[in-house]
């Protein structure tokens, strides 16, 4: 299946789902809201069928952008990929966990929490992956400034030699 | 509640008390700076807690203060038992980005390298899995062998561990003179071994009643953790992305897929994880053989370096197989001489999640078999 036949399946199971998006994209963008729903789908309907999680990735378009979250998906059965975006607001963003569809995603959320900071509602676990339990902010944020101190100690910030 | 208290409606099913074991960061068979949080009830385990981060090195935020020929070297530095096959990927994916080609001869190439290094990384994996169950001898026999690999990536680049080597539109050095031969060389001698190997451990009683029949992961729950490699094919997935989606020249060669097949116990236990790396290595000296005697002498490794990378707007997953499974990789480009955004889907990072599903109900001494039946890089799950 194509990326048109994609649309055209998740169109018609929830009409409202997809956030308007050019042609010349090649990924779906869904909103926040209806994620929960679509992602069901995608798993479970027989045309589709994304059974494997390969990748989910935070994203930050940049200070005056918006945050997205990537799923790229993959389908064992069907041999067929996907691209899905699902774009959030800077401050406050939540977009429906998928640990319970795909468990893949867990660690992966909990790692995009760590780095951009918004929230997957329902997810069972949501700490921070890598970093300290105790750290300040979301480093991959492209507005991320990095702190003076980490519990009394000087961040080095003269970087010659490795910039 | 106490066991002489008697109860109408749970009589029988007293629980111990729960005690939380803390394993690592420091601990050898944790192959790194692991730290788990062992739930046990007794001596059996309920539940696993794994802490990452003790080696994360910020990689994808360096990746964006980076120009894309400087983040070869970190992809090394995240596994580096695979340094090449990471060197691989990343450069196919920036390659895919700026819609580049490379010549017949660097593709030949890098197919060598990234398999003298899938034998090399398997022989590590096979090895310490043994050290990880009390064998201690057949570690110092894949260590041997893997010495010679290493030689070879010397002769090539000048580095054993942290290559630098391929990069994107090419590779660093063309091959050195004589490497056919002493690579051909490498191979008849290699190939004997694995029925040593085999001798030594894999049909050891011992070794088989440690790892046979247990920590089965069944095919759908690897698939929904979405593993990959080694730990998915040991549960009976035939699914190999150098086969399935194939990438470089891999459609060229003859080899199979290779399954477990619950030979010592049930599909998908530590030793079918085990023995399909163990069987996974022929076949990589089959593509070798292959790859060596097809390669073109002629050619300038060179020829297609850009003067400088800069790719055009847009974004792209690239994945391959490295030794460890699914490596992909995220890239979004701006139009700038710097990556916006990298995101490194790491196989061990995945494959660790399913650890505590799978280690649910079993002794703790067996969690350092299962553990090391996974084969995790701390160097890739913590980047």
């Amino acid at each position: 299946m194509e990326l048109s036949d994609f649309r055209k399946a998740i169109s018609g199971a929830h009409p409202d789902a997809l956030a308007a998006d050019a042609e010349s994209q090649q990924w779906l963008e869904i909103i926040p809201e209806k994620w929960g729903e679509v992602a069901l789908t995608l798993r479970d309907d027989k045309a589709l069928r994304f059974d494997y999680l390969s990748c989910l990735s935070g994203y930050d378009e940049g200070v005056d952008g918006q945050l997205a979250v990537i799923y790229n998906l993959h389908s064992m059965e069907l041999l067929q990929q996907l691209e899905i975006r699902v774009k959030l607001p800077r401050e406050g963003g939540r977009v429906p966990s998928v640990a319970h569809i795909w468990r893949a995603a867990d660690w992966h959320e909990r790692e995009a929490y760590d780095m951009y900071g918004m929230t997957f509602s329902g997810h069972p676990d949501l700490r921070r992956m890598l970093l300290p339990e105790d750290w300040v902010g979301h480093p991959l944020l492209k507005d991320y400034e990095t702190p003076e101190y980490y519990r009394g100690i000087e961040v080095e910030k003269d970087k010659r030699g490795w910039e | 509640m106490t066991v002489s208290e008697k109860s109408a409606d749970n009589f029988g099913v007293v629980k111990a008390e729960e005690m939380v074991l803390n394993m690592g960061p420091q601990h050898p068979s944790t192959h790194g700076v692991l730290r788990l949080k062992i739930y046990t009830d007794g001596e059996i385990v309920s539940r696993i807690e794994p802490h990452l981060g003790y080696l994360h090195r910020c990689f994808e935020k360096h990746c964006e203060y980076l120009s894309y020929e400087q983040v070869i070297p970190f992809t090394d530095r995240c596994d580096y038992l695979a340094s090449m096959a990471n060197n691989h990927i990343y450069a196919m994916a920036v390659e895919k980005l700026m819609d580049l080609e490379v010549t017949e001869k660097v593709e030949y190439i890098r197919v060598i390298m990234v398999e003298l290094q899938r034998i090399a990384s398997h022989l590590m994996a096979i090895g310490t899995f043994g050290l990880d169950v009390g064998g201690i001898t057949p570690f110092t026999y894949t260590f041997r062998d893997r010495e010679r690999i290493l030689d070879l990536f010397e002769y090539t680049c000048g580095a054993r561990l942290l290559y630098n080597y391929i990069w994107v539109g090419g590779v660093s050095h063309d091959l050195p003179v004589n490497f056919v031969r002493l690579a051909t060389e490498f191979l008849d001698y290699f190939e004997p071994q694995i029925d040593e190997y085999n001798n030594l451990l894999t049909f050891n009683k011992i070794f088989i009643e440690r790892t046979g029949d247990v920590g089965v992961l069944p095919a759908d729950v690897a698939i929904n953790y979405a593993a990959s490699g080694p730990v998915l094919r040991a549960s009976g997935v035939k699914w190999d992305l150098r086969r399935d989606d194939p990438y470089s020249i891999y459609d060229r060669f003859d080899f199979d897929v290779i399954v477990g097949d619950g030979q010592m116990g049930t599909v998908g236990d530590c030793w079918d994880r085990y023995y399909v790396r163990v069987l996974e290595m022929r076949e990589s000296v089959k593509i070798l053989r292959q790859a060596l005697a097809q390669m073109p002498t002629e050619g300038d490794v060179h020829e297609n370096l850009p003067k400088k990378v800069r790719p055009p707007e847009g974004s792209v997953y690239f994945r391959g197989e490295s030794p460890r499974g699914e490596l992909g990789f995220f890239i979004a480009s701006d139009g700038k001489s710097k990556p916006f955004r990298v995101k490194m889907r790491s196989p061990a990072f995945c494959n660790l999640s399913l650890f505590s599903e799978i280690s649910e109900g079993w002794m703790l001494s067996d969690i350092v078999t299962i553990l090391g039946s996974i084969d995790i890089v701390l160097g890739e799950t913590d980047r």
